[in-house]
C-alpha cells in the first residue's frame, strides 16, 4: 500500500486504528479496514446516501471524506445504534412498518434519521422529508420510510431517549 | 363480477396478517450480507477496462505493461475467455457483451480487465493497458437505426417475421405482430378517430446496490461465486456454459441482493471475475461502479410508439393499432414483442393489432426493468385512450370501464382470460375519495390501467422439522422484497403452527434443484406454491409417525391446527400429538423429518391497476409536482399485505421518476453524458407525498391460496398516469418521456402561442 497513513479515531464509541491510503475514502477504510460493512458503496460520489455516517454529530457521506480526516474524531455508524442488545427505536420501528424491502439503503436511512432526531424531536411530515431527500431508496417510494420515523420520533419523544 | 367463493370463504390463521420479516434486524443493524460485503483470504481485487467509443474496431490490446505492474496477478481479454457456446448464438450474445471479441458495440463495452492486489494498483494497471481503437459509425436513436441510411451494428441480422426475408442485413432483428378481428372495418365504423406518435427515453432500474461478486476458482475446475442476484442457479448454469465448468462443480450463493427489478436476471462482470480468478489462482473481487452500472449493465428499451384508436360516440372502441419500435441495445432482443402483448391487454376491443420492431443501436444491451416494454406501451394507449374520450364527451373512467377486459376476453396475444380484476380496479378507483379531493389552481388529476402477466417455472423447496419442532424452510428464489416472511407465513399456515416457529433462508446451487430467476412477478406464486407442496409432503410423514407411535392405521390420523389426531373407532381417547411432540421423538420413529416439492408452477394469474395522479404544474418553469396518488391494484391473496403495499408504492415511484425525470442522454458522439445519480434524478423523498394504495383479491383459481404476482403492474400505469394529469392541469397533451421540466414548459409555451 503506498502513501499509507496511520489513523486513530472513535468509532461507536470505540478506539480505533487502522491503515489507508491519504487518497482513500472513510467509506472504503470503515468498510475494508475497520471491517464495517454496514456503510454501503451506491455511487461512490456523494449522490445516493447509503454510505451516510456522522462525523462528530453531522451527518456526511462517508464516501466524501478521507479516511485520514477521521484522525481524532468521533465516527458512528449504523453498527452503533443498538445498545446493549437492544434496537434502537428507529430500527424496530422501521422493521415494524415495512420500511425496507431490499435494505441497502436502511444504514444510510437510519443514520440520517437519527441525525434529524437528533437535531428535531419533533419534525414534520415536510421536514422529515427533506431531511433525508439525500438518501436514496429504489424499492420503497419512501412512503414507509417516513412513517417508521415519524412513529420512531413519537415513541423517542415519550420515552425521551437520547 | 364473480368471486371463487372457496377462496373468498378459507379462513386463515397466518397468510394475510401482517408478520415482521425475518431478515429485517440483519438489516436494520448492517449484519446483512450483500455482494460486496463478502471477502476472502488472499483475494484480488479485480476492476474493468471500459471502451470509451459507441462503436469502434478494436485493433490491438496490448497488456505487456499492465501485466508487468508489481501487484498486478492477471489481465484477460477475450482471449481468456474462448468461445464454447456451440453455435448458441443467445449464448454468444452473452459471452459478446461480457467482453467485447473484436469490436466494442457502446460506450462502456468491457474491453478487457485486471486481477491485482489492492484497488491503487487495478487502476495504475488499467492506465497501462493499451488499446488501439478504429471508430466506426454509430447510431443510438431507435428510428434512425431503421433507416437505410443507417450504419449496419451485425452483419449477420437479416430481420426475422418479415415475409419475404429481407436480402440484406440491417439493425432491425425482428418485426411481431399480433392482435385479432379487421382493423380496418373497425375504423369504418367508428365516429372519432385519434392518431398520435410517442416518445420514451431509456431508463435503468437504478438499484443503489452496484453489481459485485467474489469468484474463486480452484485448479480442479471447482469453483466458488459470491455474488447479487437474481437467480443464483441461472447464473450458474450460464457461467458454468461459458466458462466450461461442470454445473455441479460451481457453487453459487445468492447475497442479500440491493435492488435487482430484472436488471440482474443477466451476467455482466461475473463471468470476467470468474476468468480472473481462474488465470491468477486466488479469488478475485470484483464491484462495479455506479458509471459502470449506468454505462454497462442492462437498462430498458427507448422506444418510438404509433396508436390509432376509434370509437363509436357511446365510447365502444371499434379498432386500435399500436405500432412499435423497441431498441434492445447492441444485440438482439424480444422487446417489442412483450410490447405487443400488453398494449392492449386491459380492454376487449373487437379489432385489435400490434406491430412491434425489435432494433438493434450502439447502446448497452438491454434487461428486463420490471414489465418489461409494458410501462412504454401503456403510456402511449392510456394516453390516447384520455384523448378519444375527451373528443366523445365520456369520462376518462367511464371510457375504460366501457371497454374493460373481462373473464372470456381474449387476450390481444391469444389465451382467454379466466377470472381478473381490471374491472374491480376500475370500480375502486371510481369509488375511492382520492377522486373526490378538490383541485388547486394549475393541479389535474389523471387515471391509468395496467397490466402485467406472471410467470411460474421452476421451483424447487425443502422443508426440514428440527428436533425442537422449529422448521427450517429452504427455498431456490431470491428474496428480492420480503418473501422470505411470506414463505413462512405459508408454511405455518399449511402446518398449523406459529409464525416464529418457521426460519426461511435462501439456499445455494449445492444444497436445491435447479430454481428459476426471481423475475415474472414468480417469487411469491411459485415458491409459495412449493411450500404449499412441500408442507404438505412433510405432514404425511408427521401423520405416518404419529400413527407408528400410536400403534394405529395411517388412514386413521389427520392433521389438524398443527397436531395429529387419531379419528375412528377406538382412538378416540389418544390425546393429540403435536409437530413438536412428534419432532421430538423422530429419531426414534425413523430419522429426520422433512418434505421436499419439485414444481413447475403453472397458471400464474394475471396483475392488473388501476392509478389515480394528482400533479400540480408550475407554468413557469414546467415542473410537475406530485400532488396525490393512489394505486389500486389486485393480488389474488395477499399473503402479506405490508409488503404487497410496498411492491404497489415502490414501482408507482419507479413509473413516477420515468414519467417525470429519468432519461439516458446521449451525446452527438454516441456516449452517455449522465452515468450518476446526479443527473440521472430519480424520485428522492422530498419529491412524493404519501402513496395511498388499495389491494384487492380476485383470487386466482390456479394457486392454493388464489395468489396473484404482485411485483411489476405497479410501474406500469404511472407514466400515462402523470401524462393524463399534467394535460388536465395545462390543457397540454404530453407524447415524450420523460415529462421534464424543460418538455412541459416548451409544450406549454406553444399551446401559448398558438392559442
Amino acid at each position: 500500500m503506498s502513501n499509507a497513513t496511520l489513523v486513530s479515531t472513535t468509532v461507536n464509541g470505540d478506539p480505533v486504528q487502522f491503515a489507508c491510503p491519504t487518497d482513500e475514502s472513510l467509506m472504503t477504510a470503515l468498510r475494508d479496514r475497520v471491517g464495517l460493512t454496514g456503510v454501503k458503496e451506491g455511487c461512490g460520489t456523494g449522490d445516493c446516501g447509503a454510505c451516510s455516517i456522522t462525523l462528530d454529530g453531522d451527518l456526511v457521506c462517508s464516501c466524501l471524506v478521507l479516511g485520514v480526516e477521521a484522525e481524532g474524531r468521533e465516527v458512528a455508524t449504523v453498527e452503533g445504534l443498538s445498545a446493549d442488545g437492544e434496537l434502537h427505536p428507529l430500527q424496530q420501528k422501521f422493521i415494524d412498518h415495512a420500511a425496507l424491502q431490499c435494505g441497502i439503503c436502511t444504514p444510510g436511512f437510519l443514520v440520517a434519521a437519527k441525525a434529524l432526531l437528533d437535531r428535531n424531536p419533533n419534525p414534520s411530515e415536510t421536514e422529515i422529508r427533506y431531511a433525508l431527500a439525500g438518501n436514496l431508496c429504489r424499492c420503497t417510494g419512501y412512503d414507509k420510510i417516513v412513517h417508521a420515523v415519524q412513529a420512531a420520533a413519537k415513541d423517542m419523544r415519550k420515552k425521551k431517549r437520547r | 363480477m364473480g368471486h371463487d367463493q372457496k377462496y373468498v370463504d378459507k379462513k386463515y390463521e397466518v397468510v394475510g396478517t401482517r408478520f415482521n420479516r425475518p431478515d429485517g434486524i440483519d438489516k436494520v443493524t448492517g449484519k446483512a450480507r450483500y455482494g460486496a460485503d463478502a471477502s476472502a483470504p488472499g483475494q484480488l481485487v479485480g476492476r474493468v477496462l471500459r471502451s470509451p467509443h459507441a462503436h469502434a474496431q478494436i485493433l490491438k490490446i496490448n497488456t505487456k505493461k499492465a501485466e508487468q505492474l508489481p501487484g498486478v496477478k492477471a489481465v484477460v481479454t477475450f482471449e481468456d475467455m474462448p468461445d464454447l457456446t456451440s453455435g448458441d448464438q443467445g449464448l454468444a450474445d452473452i459471452l459478446e457483451n461480457c467482453m467485447a471479441r473484436g469490436r466494442a458495440l457502446y460506450d462502456g463495452h468491457a474491453v478487457a480487465a485486471v486481477a491485482a492486489v489492492d484497488e491503487q494498483t487495478a487502476a495504475k494497471a488499467l492506465k497501462l493497458i493499451d488499446v488501439k481503437y478504429k471508430k466506426l459509425p454509430h447510431v443510438t436513436d431507435v428510428d434512425e437505426a431503421m433507416l437505410e441510411s443507417a450504419p449496419v451494428i451485425h452483419q449477420r441480422i437479416i430481420t426475422r417475421g418479415v415475409e419475404p426475408a429481407p436480402t440484406k442485413p440491417s439493425n432491425i432483428s425482428a418485426r411481431t405482430q399480433m392482435g385479432y378481428g379487421d382493423v380496418d372495418a373497425g375504423f369504418a365504423e367508428a365516429d372519432v378517430i385519434v392518431e398520435k406518435t410517442y416518445k420514451t427515453e431509456q431508463t435503468h432500474q437504478g438499484y443503489i446496490e452496484p453489481h459485485a461478486c467474489l469468484a474463486s476458482v480452484n485448479p480442479d475446475g471447482t469453483a466458488e461465486l459470491w455474488v447479487t442476484t437474481q437467480g443464483h442457479f441461472v447464473f450458474r448454469n450460464v457461467c458454468a456454459s461459458l466458462l466450461g465448468f461442470d454445473i455441479a462443480k460451481l457453487k453459487v450463493t445468492s447475497s442479500e441482493i440491493g435492488g435487482g427489478f430484472g436488471g440482474k436476471t443477466h451476467v455482466w462482470a461475473e463471468p470476467v471475475a470468474l476468468a480472473l480468478s481462474r488465470k491468477a489462482n486466488r479469488p478475485v473481487k470484483l464491484v462495479m461502479g455506479r458509471d459502470e452500472v449506468f454505462r454497462a449493465t442492462g437498462p430498458t428499451s427507448s422506444t418510438s410508439i404509433d396508436v390509432k384508436m376509434g370509437a363509436k360516440k357511446d365510447g365502444t372502441i371499434t379498432a386500435a393499432v399500436a405500432e412499435m419500435r423497441y431498441q434492445g441495445g447492441a444485440f438482439p432482443g424480444n422487446w417489442a414483442m412483450l410490447a405487443c402483448m400488453t398494449a392492449f391487454a386491459c380492454y376487449d376491443i373487437k379489432n385489435n393489432k400490434s406491430i412491434g420492431w425489435d432494433v438493434i443501436v450502439n447502446r448497452p444491451k438491454v434487461a428486463a426493468y420490471r414489465a418489461p416494454s409494458a410501462p412504454m406501451a401503456a403510456f402511449a394507449v392510456e394516453s390516447t385512450i384520455d384523448v378519444l374520450a375527451k373528443e366523445i364527451g365520456v369520462s376518462p373512467i367511464d371510457m375504460r370501464l366501457k371497454n374493460v377486459a373481462r373473464e372470456g376476453t381474449v387476450a390481444p396475444y391469444g389465451p382467454t382470460y379466466g377470472p381478473i380484476g381490471i374491472e374491480h380496479t376500475l370500480q375502486a378507483v371510481k369509488d375511492h375519495p382520492h377522486m373526490r379531493a378538490k383541485l388547486k389552481k394549475n393541479q389535474g388529476r389523471g387515471v391509468a390501467c395496467g397490466f402485467w402477466f406472471n410467470i411460474g417455472g421452476q421451483t424447487c423447496t425443502d422443508l426440514n422439522i428440527g428436533v425442537d419442532g422449529t422448521v427450517n424452510l429452504a427455498l431456490g428464489t431470491v428474496d428480492v422484497g420480503g418473501s422470505r416472511s411470506s414463505m413462512a407465513m405459508i408454511a405455518a399456515e399449511e402446518l398449523g403452527i406459529p409464525y416464529e416457529q418457521v426460519r426461511a433462508n435462501i439456499a445455494d446451487t449445492t444444497s436445491l434443484g435447479h430454481n428459476d430467476m426471481t423475475e415474472g412477478s414468480r417469487g411469491t406464486f411459485s415458491s409459495g406454491m412449493a411450500t404449499v407442496f412441500a408442507a404438505r409432503d412433510a405432514i404425511n410423514v408427521l401423520k405416518q409417525r404419529a400413527a407408528k407411535m400410536w400403534g394405529v392405521p395411517e388412514e386413521d390420523v389427520i392433521w389438524e391446527n398443527g397436531q395429529a389426531v387419531a379419528t375412528g373407532e377406538g382412538h378416540g381417547n389418544l390425546p393429540p400429538l403435536s409437530l413438536k411432540e412428534i419432532a421430538a421423538k423422530s429419531g426414534r420413529t425413523g430419522g429426520p423429518i422433512a418434505g421436499h416439492n419439485e414444481v413447475t408452477a403453472d397458471g400464474a394469474g394475471m396483475g392488473f391497476a388501476s392509478h389515480i395522479c394528482d400533479v400540480e404544474v408550475d407554468p413557469e418553469t414546467g415542473r410537475s409536482t406530485i400532488v396525490r396518488y393512489t394505486v389500486v391494484q389486485d393480488a389474488g391473496k395477499a399473503i402479506n399485505p405490508d409488503y404487497v403495499e410496498g411492491q404497489f408504492q415502490g414501482g408507482a415511484t419507479q413509473g413516477i421518476g420515468w414519467a417525470l425525470n429519468e432519461e439516458y442522454i446521449y451525446g452527438k458522439d454516441g456516449c452517455l453524458q449522465n452515468p450518476g445519480f446526479l443527473d440521472y434524478r430519480i424520485p428522492v423523498c422530498s419529491d412524493l407525498p404519501f402513496i395511498d394504495t388499495k389491494i384487492l383479491e380476485v383470487p386466482n383459481p390456479l394457486h392454493p391460496y388464489g395468489v396473484r404476482g404482485v411485483g411489476e403492474t405497479s410501474i406500469v400505469p404511472p407514466l400515462a398516469a402523470v401524462g393524463n394529469a399534467i394535460a388536465n392541469a395545462t390543457g397540454v397533451r404530453m407524447t415524450h418521456a420523460p415529462m421534464s421540466p424543460p418538455r412541459v414548459l416548451a409544450a406549454i409555451d406553444d399551446l401559448e402561442n398558438a392559442g
